[in-house]
């Protein structure tokens, strides 16, 4: 896996203001220092771009403190406890009185700590009551429908709209608009995934023979990394899925171009690479628009190039990256429902000319 | 106790409930007396006499060890758990490795170390504790530990021919179900569910017929060691909560081998039906994994404060609590799924109430070490380490109980965090001070107190170091049971350091078992009684007698060691040549009548057996449940079959008893 290098520092604009960042963990900021400075994809709970994660962030901060309270007021009387007992043996007279006359006083001071706990309790209660209100009531105004299904281990990502011909299909790669909503419908084709973006939203499981949503907007343009949360099988740890939020006007010409079909090609030996992809086994189960490729099996190939990565975010999309891929995906992601395709290197070499064509 | 009156005449002065000549403290049988007992009560010898044990403390030794070794073999998946993910990109196991060590290693450390430790302990001492001479059902007991050990072994004989389970400990559907998980590896996960909760169910009933029907006269209900509470309440919440899950896993298998649909989608089938079912059983679980240890903590903390456990009635009704609302909790592990937000938030609300029985009980164990006398032992120190590390994990709970908090952390390495602090500091910790406190008891002498503290000391250091940094990670956005990470996601050296602490954790475990290695042979003779306890356990000689009182003792209050001795001390009258017991009432132990219970046998380890040809062949072939239910009737009947030699003594003990001098 070495080989990855850093599929996302090129990709990634930097947010336009600071983002909320949430930094009432106190006492992990040294531990967090080193780890938080080379953070290059964003994947982070504790820092939010999105409304949705800024409350979930501020209900953070709410219930940090007060367990941090707790936590250091129990522990200061358990030590006031043990400094102040004084000392005896196993040869100590144990004290029964307490058996035979009530300690009332005692009794006091535990009923109020234990009063005062549960109007922390309520508290906590009260707090989240008011977080999932405040979830539930994102405007949805103008917003992006998308429906992502889940695959072992990839996503499929269909724009959903009124107008049937501006809908398309794309894969392990979101783009959306900064400060519109998103209503993502979630649903798995095999086991189940769940989606969790951190630095948006809380996860939420897709589930076979159901159907969720999660709602959420991005606030600041950025690349946003999130992973299959779980656990769907033997490549769990290689599901990731890229959402680049960009100005509205950018969004627009991005679905724009996914809804054209693939580019015809211009030269022979990219025709010689159509006629490899859909000669071969490829075309059994990638679907590239404008061809007679249309199956729905894998990830749709049709702007293949536009993609930062390659096998659900696992790889640069880059040439040599892609040629090993399709040569022999099980090396690279054992498990993976792709099969080997061996061809000569003439006709690998045409298809991949092929493949960077699809803009 | 009329009854046993009337066949013991000849000894009027001993009879159940008559007043014993001779004043307290020590009743003791003449020596011939004592060693008839002591012949009728021991196991028999020799290999086969060692098949056939079913005294219960030989049984509960062996299940000790056993889980023992599977907490170290749980240990060593850990570690090597730990190996792969210590740097990114790492190498050293592939996905299909992993994801058996984390599927075994959580399996293990749930099914075969967590639930079954707490009975095994509890089989050994509840007895002593009660005034018992044995648990209930001596042979079912037997037969529970030989099943929860052929279960055990099944799991890792799979493991080691390279097909473990790899779905996760709690597997779900449809991950785990026919279509996605071919082969046999998941048949073997759940019917090592079949094993252990079968046993688990037995050891319940076992404990609860013992607790209400064999406590020595005078110990009413509220004169009962907390410890014993504890068992009792445990039991109980397996009697509820095993049957889910049982049902769950005997489901997924029937799905898997003969085609029924339960979880199947696709045929009016229901993914979150398992979710329910298993967590309807997997959240009671964690509770009844940590309630037996905060017996061990009542009784640790009254014995090194010298003094009684504050407030013993809020601590019993603090316990009944927990089991109750234990069972209201399970969604908080679905909040993630398309359930309705307003049910889910009752969901929260159960969760953070359950948090308030164990606040009455910290306080009230704060208030105990407040006002009394301690002496800082090892088993103190651990049981002392609850209270920083039950506590965080008990407050991470808090956040995990929220619904729109838990959407970030569900899933996360702070999960990860969360449960080992609840369950390490819960349930470990405590485990390993019951064990410095009750080794005397067990083996008759003392562990080395300096080798314990250098334990505990990286134990509890090695545990902070391996766990803390999980939470931070789980914020980082790491997700759970991935068997790697690209380096750029900056989670490399927070990993390294929880590498650092397992091993840590490794090397203090290690230390445990050199104490334990060495003190058996050359530690301090520790007599009945080293700490000083009052409970009655301690009356007795270290190692128990086979029957573990030679006479039965009459209780007076709660701390009977501790108390001013009173008349009659103890009741006389059971005869000695056979398994006699006191059967008492269920709320104040008043005498009942007389029992004899099943002498040895080697029947429960043959059933045992053939119980386990049934269910290891049901994994490959439907029609092992009908041809090994053979093997499995003669057995159980076997079992029952009365001895004539046994009949012909109860005859004679009735019409003779006189010969029973």
């Amino acid at each position: 896996m070495s080989m990855h290098g850093r599929p996302f520092a090129t990709r990634m604009p930097q947010p336009v203001r600071r983002p909320a960042r949430l930094v009432s963990l106190v006492p992990l900021v040294l531990i967090l220092a080193p780890a938080a400075a080379a953070a290059a994809p964003l994947q982070d709970a504790l820092r939010a771009y999105g409304v949705q994660a800024e409350h979930i962030g501020r209900l953070w901060n709410f219930t940090l403190g007060l367990c941090a309270l707790v936590f250091a007021l129990v522990l200061a009387a358990f030590v006031c406890a043990l400094w102040s007992a004084r000392r005896g043996d196993a040869h100590t007279e144990p004290d029964i009185s307490s058996l035979a006359r009530p300690e009332r006083g005692i009794y006091r001071i535990i009923a109020w700590a234990v009063g005062i706990s549960t109007v922390g309790l309520l508290a906590l209660l009260g707090a989240d009551v008011v977080t999932s209100r405040a979830l539930a009531r994102m405007p949805l105004q103008d917003a992006v429908n998308i429906e992502l299904i889940g695959h072992q281990w990839w996503w499929e990502a269909r724009y959903k709209d009124a107008d049937p011909a501006r809908q398309f299909t794309t894969a392990n790669e979101l783009h959306i608009p900064v400060g519109r909503p998103v209503v993502v419908t979630l649903r798995s084709n095999d086991v189940i995934h769940t989606l969790w973006l951190p630095n948006l939203h809380g996860k939420r499981d897709m589930i076979p023979g159901r159907t969720s949503t999660l709602t959420f907007r991005a606030d600041q343009p950025g690349t946003y990394r999130g992973q299959c949360a779980e656990f769907c099988g033997l490549e769990h740890a290689m599901m990731a899925l890229l959402v680049v939020a960009e100005p509205d006007a950018q969004y627009q010409a991005w679905a724009a171009r996914q809804r054209q079909p693939a580019p015809e090609p211009a030269t022979s030996r990219t025709r010689r690479g159509r006629e490899v992809f859909l000669g071969k086994s490829c075309a059994m189960c990638h679907a590239i628009g404008g061809t007679t490729a249309n199956a729905v099996f894998g990830p749709d190939l049709t702007h293949l190039a536009g993609r930062g990565t390659i096998a659900s975010g696992m790889l640069p999309n880059n040439r040599g990256h892609l040629g090993g891929w399709i040569s022999d995906p099980q090396t690279l992601k054992p498990g993976v429902s792709m099969p080997a395709n061996l061809m000569p290197q003439e006709d690998l070499h045409a298809l991949l000319d092929y493949l960077e064509t699809l803009k | 106790m009329s009854v046993a009156d009337s066949t013991t005449q000849p000894r009027p002065a001993r009879g159940p409930g008559s007043v014993a000549p001779s004043a307290p403290p020590a009743p003791s049988l003449a020596p011939h007396e004592a060693e008839t007992l002591e012949q009728t009560w021991r196991d028999p010898p020799g290999i086969i006499g060692w098949f056939a044990a079913v005294n219960h403390k030989t049984i509960s030794l062996r299940f000790m060890v056993t889980t023992f070794l599977f907490f170290i073999a749980g240990g060593l998946l850990a570690l090597a758990i730990r190996l792969q993910l210590a740097r990114p990109d790492g190498k050293l196991a592939g996905p299909d490795l992993y994801n058996q060590l984390f599927t075994m290693h959580g399996s293990t450390m749930m099914f075969l170390f967590a639930v079954p430790v707490m009975q095994a302990v509890a089989t050994y001492l509840v007895p002593l504790m009660i005034g018992a001479r044995s648990v209930a059902f001596p042979r079912m007991n037997a037969f529970a530990y030989w099943i929860f050990t052929l279960g055990g072994l099944m799991l890792f004989i799979a493991f080691f021919m390279g097909i473990g389970p790899d779905a996760g400990w709690f597997a779900y559907v449809p991950l785990s179900g026919p279509q996605y998980s071919p082969g046999k590896r998941v048949d073997f996960w759940a019917q090592m569910i079949t094993f252990t909760e079968l046993s688990a169910i037995m050891e319940a009933i076992v404990l609860i017929t013992t607790i209400f029907k064999m406590r020595a006269p005078g110990m009413t209900l509220n004169r009962m060691p907390l410890f014993v509470w504890t068992m009792l309440a445990a039991s109980f919440m397996v009697l509820f909560a095993m049957p889910a899950v049982m049902l769950g896993s005997t489901a997924l298998i029937t799905d898997r081998l003969v085609g029924t649909h339960f979880y199947n989608p696709g045929e009016g089938g229901d993914a979150l039906l398992w979710q329910h079912l298993f967590w309807f059983f997997g959240h009671p679980e964690v509770y009844l994994i940590f309630i037996p240890p905060l017996g061990f903590m009542s009784s640790i903390i009254a014995t090194f404060s010298r003094r009684p456990i504050v407030g013993y009635s809020a601590m019993v009704l603090a316990l009944i609590g927990t089991a109750f609302f234990a069972f209201g909790l399970w969604v908080h592990h679905m909040f993630a799924t398309n359930l309705p937000e307003l049910g889910k938030t009752f969901f929260t609300a159960a969760s953070l109430m359950i948090a308030i029985p164990t606040a009455l009980q910290i306080f009230c164990w704060i208030a105990t070490l407040w006002s009394g006398r301690i002496s800082f032992k090892t088993p103190l120190l651990f049981v002392l380490a609850f209270f920083v590390i039950l506590l965080a994990g008990g407050l991470t709970g808090l956040m995990l109980a929220s619904v729109s908090l838990d959407t970030q952390l569900h899933d996360s390495f702070f999960v990860v965090a969360h449960l080992h602090y609840v369950l390490m500091g819960g349930a470990v910790f405590p485990l390993f001070g019951a064990f410095y406190y009750w080794f005397p008891k067990f083996t008759g002498r003392l562990l080395s107190e300096r080798l314990g503290k250098w334990q505990f000391w990286l134990f509890f250091i090695g545990f902070n170091v391996a766990f803390f940094p999980m939470h931070v990670l789980g914020l980082q956005g790491m997700p759970r049971r991935i068997y790697t990470y690209p380096e750029e996601m900056g989670w490399g050296s927070l990993n390294m350091v929880a590498t650092a602490g397992a091993f840590m954790i490794g090397a203090s475990v290690l230390l445990f078992i050199v104490n334990v290695a060495r003190s058996r042979r050359h530690g301090a003779p520790a007599g009945p009684n080293p700490w000083g306890a009052g409970t009655l356990e301690w009356s007795v000689a270290s190692p128990p007698p086979a029957g573990n009182f030679e006479m039965v003792p009459i209780v007076y209050g709660r701390y009977p060691l501790w108390e001013k001795p009173r008349l009659p001390s103890h009741v006389a009258g059971l005869i000695n040549e056979h398994r006699e017991v006191l059967i008492t009432s269920v709320a104040d132990a008043e005498l009942d009548h007389r029992l004899w219970l099943p002498a040895s046998s080697y029947w429960p380890f043959l059933s045992a057996l053939a119980v386990t040809a049934l269910f290891v062949g049901s994994i490959f072939t439907p029609w092992a449940v009908v041809w090994a239910a053979v093997p499995v009737a003669i057995g159980t009947t076997m079992w029952f079959w009365p001895k004539r030699s046994t009949s012909d003594m109860r005859v004679a003990s009735e019409q003779h008893p006189e010969l029973f001098k």
